[in-house]
């Protein structure tokens, strides 16, 4: 099908953008990759009267170290944050999850900011927003404001963004020393959806100066473990993480940790699989990424 | 809320033209209806199948996914263009020789793919081969053949150094 009519506006600054985000309010749309929105207009699912197009507001694009936060603007393309040699340095997981967003062609078009803004439950970024502590950018006519990724992700497609409102650019913290950053997900084809995904950061051994005192403690904290497709927004494991840290990252410690998991998740069925399967499968994504990361580690 | 025209100055293969469209006009329905470059393909319109992909501004991307109005000052290229310019050509014969087509649909789409695949990695295995044109449908061949022709076109034609 094709999309309903609308008005188009290609505005050249972001006060611009704030400024027909104020006077047309939910009637307006920001499209920036339009990976998601083109077929929701298409299948006559979303029907805005202004389509706002922010492809060319300078300074909305790019990756760039600002102390020990990675900022990431939201026009940034998934391709982009793939091959971003900042991206591999200061933020290991989300060059992790890059590969597994949709196909090349899509990954040279959606961007970072499009794909937290939409918050669709089965989608990674989202969920490394969450697993990492990121922080999302809003401006408006009325000011800036900074929301944790925490708060961020409300529902199914519903985050805490005002209809005024634009995402400028996310920051997520710089990969420090001892951190390990695993992700993987289930699909049932490369580029689908996932069915469950994860994403996981932690800590081994000491943090700063006791590193040198305690050079063989192996044990894990700060322990994150983000797992999307599971329910209307990307979750963390609490109690799966609980039976991780203080414990060093071996067969034992990674069986509690799925073992406890049962705690934490209740997934929601969907078209394809059932809440059973999908149970068993966070066991064993949660299984694969944490042995995948104590081979990483002792390599 | 209208069908106002708008104004649209982009270069499609290689030549400069200044329309007028509706916003709501896809790129794919564009070059099909506006400038007749057949080639590219619409079919499903939401994303998945990669029979629309083309050049624009140099990556591929999904015609379907973007309006023509968005293209304003790009570069577009489509099957016709990069055939025209003989960059395709040795996938292309070996497309041929490996009957990786049958009813073509899915064609224009699967060799902008490889050739960008090819571009990036010039000696792809396999199973990169197939993860290059996961994007892409083809419902015809299986795949095999055609994971068989981007093989052979990367071993410089030779069909055993692909077995």
């Amino acid at each position: 099908m094709k999309s309903p009519q609308f008005d188009y506006v290609r505005p050249g600054s972001l006060d611009q953008v704030l400024d027909l985000l104020a006077e047309h309010g939910d009637e307006a749309q920001v499209i920036a990759g339009g990976q998601s929105l083109v077929p929701t207009m298409n299948m006559r699912l979303a029907a805005p009267s202004v389509l706002v197009d922010v492809n060319h507001v300078p300074g909305l694009a790019g990756v760039e170290l600002c102390g020990k936060w990675l900022r990431i603007g939201a026009l940034t393309r998934h391709a982009e944050i793939a091959c971003s040699p900042e991206v591999a340095r200061h933020a290991p997981l989300l060059a992790r999850a890059a590969p597994y967003i949709a196909h090349e062609a899509i990954r040279n078009r959606g961007t970072f900011g499009g794909s937290v803004a939409t918050a669709d439950p089965a989608s990674e970024w989202p969920a490394c927003c969450l697993t990492l502590g990121a922080r999302i950018h809003l401006a408006s006519r009325k000011g800036t404001r900074t929301i944790p990724a925490e708060d961020f992700f409300e529902g199914v497609y519903q985050t805490a963004i005002e209809p005024h409102e634009l995402i400028t650019h996310v920051e997520v913290p710089a990969a420090a020393d001892g951190m390990l950053y695993g992700f993987d997900e289930l699909a049932r084809r490369k580029g689908d959806y996932a069915i469950v995904g994860l994403a996981v950061q932690a800590r081994i051994g000491a943090k700063g100066p006791m590193k040198l005192l305690r050079r063989n403690d192996q044990r894990l904290s700060e322990v994150r473990l983000g797992f999307f497709g599971v329910a209307e927004t990307p979750v963390l494991a609490q109690q799966a993480a609980a039976a991780l840290e203080g414990r060093p990252l071996d067969a034992e410690s990674i069986q509690a940790a799925q073992s406890a998991l049962a705690d934490d998740l209740q997934p929601l069925s969907d078209l394809y699989t059932s809440a059973e399967a999908k149970t068993h499968m966070t066991r064993v994504l949660l299984g694969r990424v944490l042995h995948a990361l104590s081979g990483d580690h002792s390599a | 809320m209208s069908d106002i025209n708008y104004e649209l100055n982009l270069t499609v293969n290689g030549e400069r033209g200044s329309f007028r469209v509706s916003p709501r006009l896809s790129l794919a329905d564009f070059l099909r209806e506006e400038l007749h470059l057949t080639g590219t393909h619409v079919g499903c319109e939401q994303g998945a199948c990669g029979a629309c992909t083309v050049r624009y501004n140099g990556d591929q991307v999904r015609a379907c996914l973007m309006y023509a109005v968005q293209a304003e000052g790009a570069e577009v290229e489509t099957i016709e263009g990069i055939t025209e310019s003989g960059e395709l050509a040795a996938l292309q014969e070996a497309f041929h020789r490996n009957n990786a087509l049958q009813c073509g649909f899915c064609t224009p789409g699967m060799l902008i793919a490889a050739a960008d695949l090819l571009k990036h990695n010039p000696s792809p295995d396999r199973d990169q081969i197939r993860a290059g044109i996961s994007g892409n449908y083809c419902r015809c061949t299986g795949y095999h053949s055609i994971v068989d022709a981007v093989a052979e076109t990367c071993s410089g034609g030779t069909k055993e150094a692909t077995q």
